[in-house]
């Protein structure tokens, strides 16, 4: 019996290899890596109308999973009937839905205050890549905190596509000389030529030739965007960084009166267009020029290549104030509510490098523009055609700079401004209301003194 | 016998039947069943539409962060805007003018089918119902091709004929004449099958009499048609005008509330200030600026069809 005595010692050490070794055997089972053992990461994702585009992104983002092992799972959210915006809207509201969601233009500022801060994924790609688009930090870095990445799919500027033939034609200015596709050959001299009251002079020619420029003024963002490019020409400011109202000024009696000018030789239904009312009268063959990304020219290239090969992209003409193009950046958001966050902000890290953007921009046949300007020597745009060079001059070149429309007001007021078309709306009342110019400016007044409510 | 034997279990025996009883007698109510079977409509109804109500209530007494309690001042800010009041205004016109023409043309047609022979008057009921068929954005993106700014079907016709364009979409006025013209396409059917059924359940021995009097068609339709359609015009008209106040699609597709705003509606405006403006809470209170007034002439006008129901009755 001896032999096989128990002691309370004997029990105690048992009893600890035991425990020892049930808690024990996890740690030592040999790891198992998983095909996603890092967890899964889900986008929501504007559609780009481009065919193929979406492709490559999704590939760049199975490239950066795989490598990680996180799942990754898109959903291409379409923006036709503000159909991104009313999800983004919905998952701010519930706080769950995508880790990553894509946000056009001020929607970034709509929604800041749920977005977890990317101020080390942006400041790394400043440091990598040189300064952003002033217009992307307006937009997205609210008191000093960067609410989004800037984007390359979809971020665009709306300069004026034009057709040279034409406008050598009846107007007998040759855009193909004034804006080369070889930035080392633009000459002041004839750059500024090109200015607003040329764009007038030359609109009416086309007009009596019975092709007029088509500019949209109805209340969406391609009207928006290049009357806002010409306020800020003419140095017209809405409401300043103090939030003081300055609508009510000569700048903008300046601008609407020349706008008057021009609006009479615009075909009378642009008060009626959405976003693709110029281009379809481009590609149709009956207008001379707009002012918008490389789509029309893109898909006039399926549609009517006659006029695909006599578009040019050229710079916006130039005002008192200097020559300002209007830029739509869009922006990569990861909600506050995300369950995976360091793995998203990696993967807009991923996105964002050189390389990426470079595929990217080359899927979008050069629609979609980086906010950094480093990033303007991409062969894309030297090399698509037809004609060779004719989407160039898309990326800001020589002395054109960015706007968006409603700065420098603060971004709340500014959102406002821009969704609601105060400046398209003050336009229209002017030159198809025939409303006086006081009454205008005392209307938007009003409207302004509205938006700043907190 | 057994409660006799095992006195412990006889205590606790009564309890049982008893709640047997009770859950019968409870099942046998015909209203508990009629509540059983409303459940899942009740369910339905409280998470989709009475929460969400409640909810968008809730958001309209906000401040736009949503972090402040606010009371009525969203509805007292928008009483005050410009833009507000000219909405308020389209709506009532929007609503009124296509609601009004809806009565008109589907009461027409009511009786037009309803004199038809029987043989062939299924085939117009099924075509003249398409219209209220139709997916609504569907037939309205349909509509939008038709007043195409640039390439209008419309306008290709009056030009062949001679005629100078129409901007259907570009000129304010015309642009409301068209919005409403759809939603008066879109509706009119529905008031039709209404006043279809209504004339269908007037009793022809009341024509005989009114005959026999000397009564002529008007007289008979005044006299006879209109008082025994009465309820039913009234509950068509106002089930109409929530649903025509509260259109969203038809505004939205065709003119996005332009040009110069002068086609917005409540909806389009509230989702302009909520979803695209980040506002929520006063995109809310523009939503929700009709409900007293609607709720208010609803409690009057189904007070009216009570009173003719028990009268008739």
């Amino acid at each position: 019996m001896k032999g096989s005595k128990f002691t309370r010692r004997d029990l105690l050490k048992s009893t600890a290899l035991a425990t020892a070794s049930v808690v024990g055997a996890p740690l030592a089972a040999p790891y198992v890596h998983g095909a996603y053992a890092a967890g899964k990461l889900s986008l929501g994702l504007w559609d780009h109308w481009v065919p193929g585009a979406n492709d490559t992104l999704t590939k760049l983002c199975n490239e950066w999973g795989e490598k990680n092992k996180v799942e990754v799972h898109i959903d291409y959210i379409t923006s036709q009937g503000e159909k991104d915006k009313l999800t983004a809207a919905a998952e701010a509201q519930a706080r769950t839905g995508h880790d990553i969601m894509s946000h056009r233009d001020w929607n970034i500022v709509v929604h800041h205050q749920a977005m977890e801060p990317v101020n080390d994924v942006v400041g790394d790609l400043i440091k990598q890549n040189g300064p952003i688009s002033p217009v992307a930090e307006y937009l997205a870095n609210i008191d000093g905190q960067w609410a989004g990445v800037p984007t390359t799919v979809g971020s665009q500027v709306k300069p004026c596509c034009s057709r040279f033939d034409l406008y050598k034609q009846h107007a007998g200015i040759d855009l193909q000389d004034i804006f080369p596709n070889d930035e080392s050959k633009y000459v002041k001299a004839k750059t500024d030529t090109w200015t607003w009251d040329t764009y007038l002079s030359s609109a009416e020619k086309l007009f009596k030739a019975g092709y007029p420029v088509g500019l949209p003024m109805g209340q969406t963002s391609d009207a928006v965007d290049w009357v806002a490019a010409l306020f800020k020409s003419y140095g017209v400011v809405m409401v300043d960084e103090k939030s003081d109202i300055r609508i009510n000024s000569p700048e903008t009696r300046t601008a609407l009166e020349y706008l008057k000018k021009l609006m009479a030789v615009n075909p009378p239904e642009v008060y009626a267009w959405d976003d693709a009312g110029n281009n379809r009268w481009l590609i149709s063959g009956k207008g001379s020029s707009i002012m918008n990304p490389p789509s029309a020219w893109s898909v006039a290239k399926r549609d009517n290549p006659e006029v695909a090969k006599n578009c040019w992209t050229h710079a916006m003409p130039m005002g008192p104030k200097g020559r300002f193009v209007g830029q739509l950046p869009q922006f990569y958001g990861v909600w506050s509510f995300s369950q995976n966050k360091p793995a998203a902000k990696d993967l807009l890290r991923y996105i964002s490098q050189k390389d990426s953007a470079r595929r990217l921009v080359a899927a979008s046949n050069g629609y979609d523009l980086p906010s950094f300007k480093s990033f303007y020597d991409f062969e894309t745009w030297k090399t698509v055609e037809p004609p060779v060079g004719t989407v160039y001059s898309y990326p800001p070149r020589g002395d054109e700079q960015t706007s968006m429309c409603g700065a420098p007001a603060r971004p709340d007021v500014a959102a406002q401004l821009y969704n609601q078309a105060l400046p398209t709306v003050m336009v229209s009342k002017f030159t198809q209301g025939n409303e006086k110019l006081d009454d205008v400016i005392k209307w938007a007044e009003g409207e302004l003194e509205g938006y700043l409510r907190s | 016998m057994v409660d006799v034997t095992h006195p412990l279990r006889s205590a606790a025996a009564p309890a049982a039947p008893a709640a047997k009883t009770g859950l019968n007698r409870l099942m046998r109510r015909r209203s508990s069943v009629a509540f059983l079977m409303c459940l899942p409509l009740i369910v339905i109804i409280t998470s989709l539409v009475i929460y969400p109500a409640g909810y968008s209530m809730f958001l309209s007494t906000l401040n736009k962060a949503q972090t402040k309690f606010v009371g009525l001042d969203n509805f007292r800010f928008l009483l005050k805007r410009d833009v507000f009041l000219m909405v308020v205004w389209q709506s009532a016109i929007f609503a009124i003018t296509a609601v009004l023409f809806k009565a008109l043309i589907g009461l027409v047609t009511a009786h037009l089918v309803n004199n038809l022979p029987a043989k062939g008057q299924r085939k117009w009921r099924g075509m003249l119902l398409v219209p209220w068929v139709i997916p609504l954005a569907l037939s309205t993106l349909s509509w939008w091709w038709l007043f195409d700014p640039t390439h209008s079907a419309f306008n290709y016709v009056i030009e062949a004929f001679g005629g100078e364009p129409i901007a259907w979409l570009g000129n304010p006025y015309w642009a409301r004449f068209s919005v409403i013209l759809v939603n008066v396409w879109y509706g009119a059917p529905f008031f039709l099958i209404m006043y279809l059924a209504a004339l269908k359940s007037v009793p022809e021995q009341l024509y005989e009499a009114a005959k026999i009097d000397g009564a002529n068609a008007w007289q008979q339709f005044i006299h006879v048609t209109l008082p025994m359609m009465r309820n039913i015009i009234a509950i068509t008209v106002l089930f109409s005008l929530i649903v025509t106040f509260a259109n969203f699609d038809i505004v939205q597709i065709m003119t996005a509330g332009g040009p110069r705003n002068m086609t917005h509606v409540f909806a389009t405006y509230a989702f302009l200030l909520g979803i695209r403006s980040g506002d929520i809470p006063l995109g809310a209170s523009v939503s929700l600026f009709m409900f007293p007034i609607l709720a208010i002439s609803a409690v009057f006008i189904l007070r009216g069809v009570r009173k003719r129901g028990r009268e008739i009755g």
